[in-house]
C-alpha cells in the first residue's frame, strides 16, 4: 500500500512555505524510488507547527513539523514515512496536547480530509445531515436547529433558529441564502479555515437551510483577501454539483439548490448584513435601515437567510447528531462551542475550538503558551476591531456572550488578539477612530464625521495637550456614537476607545486615581 | 496608450460586459472581471458598463470608488499588500510598513519608479496566527521580516527584469 503524506494547502501553512514542502517531499520520493500518495489537507490549526506534515501509521497519523525545505532529505533518511525519529518528530497528531483536550464538532474534519474531495468528506460523515434533512418537514428542520441553541457567530448572536422560522413563515416563491463570508475582523480566520480546509461542510449547512426555509438560490460573498478560500469553494461546489448534491433535484429530493461564490471588494462595512445585500445587488455598501428585517425584505427584496460561515457550518453537525448533543456543550445561555482564534502576540497561535466557559486566560497561556516575545501580556482585544481592551484583571472571565456583555465587552467572532507590554494603547484608540474613518459608510454623522474628529482629539491626548479637557471630549464623542449610529462599526468603536482609556489611563496620561473617579 | 492598446481594452472589456450584464446584481461581478485582466477599472469603460446595466455613470463611479479593493490607475506589474490590523500590529507590522515605504520610497497606493510594484494597505488577510503578513500577488506570506520582505521584493523585481528582458 501506497503511503499517504499529507501537507496542507491552507493559506497560513502556504505563507509559511507548505507549497515548496509539498514539492521537495514528492522530488525526494521520486528520486528515492518510493511511492507515495500526498494529500493536500487542510491546517490542524496549529500555524506555529506550519508547515506540519503527517505520515499515515497503523497507530494514527504522526506528525512533524515545523518542517523546513532543509529537512525533507533527513526525513526521509531518518524513515519518517514508517514514523522514524527525527528532531521535528512531535508524536501521535490527535495526541498532541493542544488537540487532545479541543472539542472539535464544526472543526470536526479540518486538517484531517482532503478539503476538495467529495469522496473523503462522505467518508467522513460529510452529508449526513443533509439526509436526515431530507427526511424531515422544514418546521421540524428548524426546531432542531432552535434546540440546539445555536446563535450566530458572525456577532451579533441572534438565534439561528429563529431567523428561519421567520424567513420559513414568508409565503413567497422566492428566497435567498446568503453566507456572511466577509470576515474582515482582525484575529479571526475560522470562516477562512471552514472555507479553505472544509469547504463541503459549509455547502452542506447552506443546503439544509434553503431546504429548511423553501430557498433555491444561495450566494457565498467571500472576502476578495481570501483568494486561496475562493479556489477551494469553487473546486467544491462543482465537485458537489457533479455528484448531485447541488443543483436541480439534490439527492433525488425534488429539491433545487444553486449556489454561487460572489468577490467582496474590500469593504469592512459590508460584512454588515444589509451593506452585504446592497454590495450583492450590485451597488456601494450602505447599511439599510430596518425593520424591514433581511429575514422578511433581503436580497432583491425576497425573504433572506444571511448567516455567518460558521453558523451554517455548524449545522450538519446538529441534523447529524441532534440538537441535544449540541445544546450540552457549553454554560448558560450560550450553548455548543466556538471556533476561538488565537493571535497576535502569542506563541503558539491557532484555532482552538472549545465549549464556551473556558476563560481568556486558560486559552492565552495553556493553549497560547503566552506571548510570542516573552514579555507580559498585557492587553487582550476580544471581537475584531469593534471589540474592548481586556486587561490583566479580566483574563478569568469565561467565553459567554452574556458574561462578557457584564463587563462591557464582546465575543463577536471570537478572535482574540494578545498585545504584550511594549502596545501603547492611546495609539490603538486612535488606531480604532482611524479605522472607522476609513470603513465609515458615510450614511449617518455620528460615525463619519466623529470617527475623524476622534482621531484629532486622540492626537491631542498624545501630543499632551489638554489631557482631561480632550478625554472628556472622547467620552463625549463617544457616548454620540454608541447612540447616534446606524450600526455597529460607529455604534462599537467607542468600545475598542474607551476600554483602553478606562483600563489603560495612564497611556493617555492619565493617572490611575482619575480613572477610578 | 496607443490607438491600437486602446482599441484592445475597449474589446476585453465589452467581452466582459456580454459575458457578465445578465447575472443578478452584475456590478461587482464585471468589476472584478474587468480588474482581473486588465489590473485597473479604466474610467473611460464607465459610459459602456453603464449603458450595459442600465445604470447612470455616477452610479458606476459611485461603486467603484466605494470599495477598497477597484483602482481606476494603471498598477505595477506586482501588487504588495500589508496588513495594517490589530494582529499585526501587534507584532511589528508598523516597523515593517515603514521599511517597506522607505524601501521603496513610495506611499501607500503608489506605484515605485521602475513600475515594478504597487504597495497597498490591508485590513486583515486571515493570516493573524502568523502576523505580520503581507500578500504579494496573491500569494500571502507570514511571519514577514524586514529581510524576508527584502528578499519578496528582489525576488518579483528579478521576474519583472526577466520578463523584460524576453
Ligand atoms: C460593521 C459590521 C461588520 C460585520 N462583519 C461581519 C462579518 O465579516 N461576518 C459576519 O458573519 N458577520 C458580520 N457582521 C454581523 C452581520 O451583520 C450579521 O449579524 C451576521 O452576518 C448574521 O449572521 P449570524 O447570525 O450567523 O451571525 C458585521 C456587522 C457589522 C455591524
Ligand atoms: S454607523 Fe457608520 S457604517 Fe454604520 S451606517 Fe452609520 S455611517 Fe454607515
Ligand atoms: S491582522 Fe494582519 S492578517 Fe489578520
Amino acid at each position: 500500500m501506497t503511503i499517504k503524506v499529507f501537507v496542507p494547502r491552507d493559506s497560513s501553512a502556504l505563507s509559511l512555505g507548505a507549497n515548496q514542502i509539498a514539492e521537495f517531499i514528492q522530488e525526494e520520493a521520486a528520486k528515492r524510488n518510493i511511492e507515495i500518495q500526498l494529500v493536500r489537507n487542510g491546517s490542524r490549526g496549529m500555524f506555529w507547527l506550519e508547515p506540519l506534515v503527517e505520515v499515515e501509521a497503523a497507530a494514527g497519523r504522526i506528525a512533524y513539523g515545523p518542517v523546513e525545505p532543509s529537512d525533507v532529505a533527513s526525513l526521509f533518511d531518518s524513515d519518517f514515512l514508517h514514523g522514524g525519529d527525527h528532531a521535528l518528530k512531535l508524536g501521535i497528531t490527535d495526541q498532541l496536547p493542544w488537540l487532545k483536550n479541543q472539542e472539535r464538532l464544526t472543526f470536526a474534519r479540518v486538517g484531517i480530509t482532503d478539503p476538495v474531495s467529495l469522496d473523503d468528506y462522505i467518508a467522513h460523515d460529510g452529508y449526513k445531515g443533509l439526509k436526515n434533512a431530507l427526511n424531515l418537514a422544514p418546521v421540524d428542520i428548524v426546531a432542531q436547529v432552535t434546540d440546539s441553541g445555536l446563535r450566530g457567530r458572525g456577532g451579533a448572536a441572534f438565534p439561528t433558529g429563529i431567523k428561519w422560522k421567520t424567513v420559513l413563515d414568508c409565503k413567497v416563491d422566492q428566497k435567498y441564502i446568503v453566507c456572511n463570508a466577509d470576515e474582515g475582523d482582525s484575529g479571526t480566520y475560522s470562516d477562512r479555515m471552514i472555507m479553505e480546509d472544509d469547504p463541503f461542510v459549509l455547502i452542506e449547512g447552506m443546503t439544509i437551510a434553503a431546504v429548511a426555509v423553501g430557498a433555491s438560490q444561495g450566494y457565498i460573498y467571500l472576502r476578495s483577501e481570501y483568494p486561496h478560500a475562493e479556489v477551494a469553494l469553487n473546486e467544491a461546489i462543482r465537485n458537489a454539483y457533479e455528484a448531485g448534491y447541488l443543483g436541480r433535484n439534490l439527492l433525488g429530493s425534488g429539491r433545487h439548490f444553486d449556489l454561487e461564490v460572489r468577490r467582496a471588494a474590500g469593504a469592512y462595512v459590508c460584512g454588515e448584513e444589509t451593506a452585504l445585500l446592497e454590495s450583492l445587488e450590485g451597488k456601494r455598501g450602505l447599511v439599510r435601515f430596518k425593520p424591514p428585517l433581511p429575514a422578511i425584505e433581503g436580497l432583491f427584496g425576497k425573504p433572506t437567510v444571511v448567516n455567518n460561515v460558521i453558523s451554517f457550518a455548524t449545522v450538519p453537525m446538529i441534523m447529524d447528531k441532534g440538537s441535544v448533543f449540541y445544546r450540552d456543550y457549553g454554560m448558560g445561555r450560550s450553548r455548543g462551542t466556538l471556533p476561538i482564534q488565537l493571535a497576535g502576540n502569542i506563541k503558539q497561535g491557532g484555532l482552538v475550538e472549545k465549549a464556551f466557559g473556558i476563560t481568556l486566560r486558560e486559552l492565552l497561556y495553556d493553549y497560547g503558551g503566552g506571548s510570542a516575545t516573552g514579555k507580559p501580556i498585557r492587553a487582550v482585544q476580544v471581537g475584531g476591531p469593534l471589540g474592548a481592551f481586556l486587561p490583566e484583571s479580566q483574563f478569568d472571565t469565561p467565553l459567554d456572550y452574556e458574561k462578557f456583555a457584564e463587563i462591557w465587552a464582546v465575543l463577536g467572532h471570537g478572535g482574540i488578539v494578545a498585545f504584550d507590554d511594549t502596545v501603547d494603547m492611546a495609539k490603538m484608540a486612535r488606531y480604532a477612530f482611524e479605522f472607522c474613518a476609513i470603513e465609515s459608510c458615510g450614511k449617518c454623522t455620528p460615525c463619519r464625521i466623529g470617527s475623524t474628529r476622534g482621531v484629532e482629539v486622540i492626537d491631542k491626548i498624545i501630543a499632551g495637550k489638554d489631557h482631561a479637557k480632550n478625554i472628556a471630549l472622547v467620552r463625549d464623542l463617544s457616548d454620540t456614537m454608541l447612540h447616534g449610529s446606524l450600526c455597529a462599526l460607529g455604534g462599537m468603536t467607542p468600545y475598542p476607545v474607551l476600554s483602553a482609556i478606562n483600563h489603560f489611563p495612564e497611556d493617555f496620561g492619565l493617572q490611575q486615581k482619575e480613572h477610578a473617579a | 496608450m496607443s490607438q491600437n492598446q486602446l482599441a484592445q481594452i475597449h474589446l476585453k472589456i465589452t467581452r466582459h460586459i456580454e459575458k457578465h450584464s445578465q447575472l443578478p446584481g452584475a456590478l461587482l461581478p464585471l468589476l472584478h472581471a474587468i480588474q482581473d485582466d486588465l489590473g485597473f477599472i479604466p474610467e473611460d469603460s464607465y459610459s459602456l458598463i453603464s449603458k450595459a446595466l442600465n445604470l447612470s455613470v455616477a452610479e458606476v463611479h459611485g461603486v467603484v470608488s466605494f470599495y477598497h479593493h477597484f483602482r481606476t490607475q494603471v498598477p505595477g506589474k506586482h501588487i504588495l499588500q500589508v496588513c495594517r490590523a490589530e494582529s499585526c500590529q501587534a507584532m511589528g507590522s508598523e516597523a515593517l510598513e515603514q521599511h517597506i515605504k522607505s524601501h521603496l520610497s513610495v506611499d501607500f497606493h503608489e506605484t515605485t519608479e521602475d513600475g515594478a510594484i504597487t504597495l497597498e494597505p490591508v485590513y486583515c488577510l486571515g493570516n493573524c496566527a502568523c502576523s505580520p503578513a503581507v500578500m504579494l500577488d496573491g500569494d500571502v506570506y507570514g511571519r514577514v521580516s524586514a529581510s524576508k520582505i527584502d528578499g519578496l521584493i528582489a525576488c518579483a523585481r528579478e521576474t519583472v527584469m526577466n520578463s523584460e528582458a524576453a
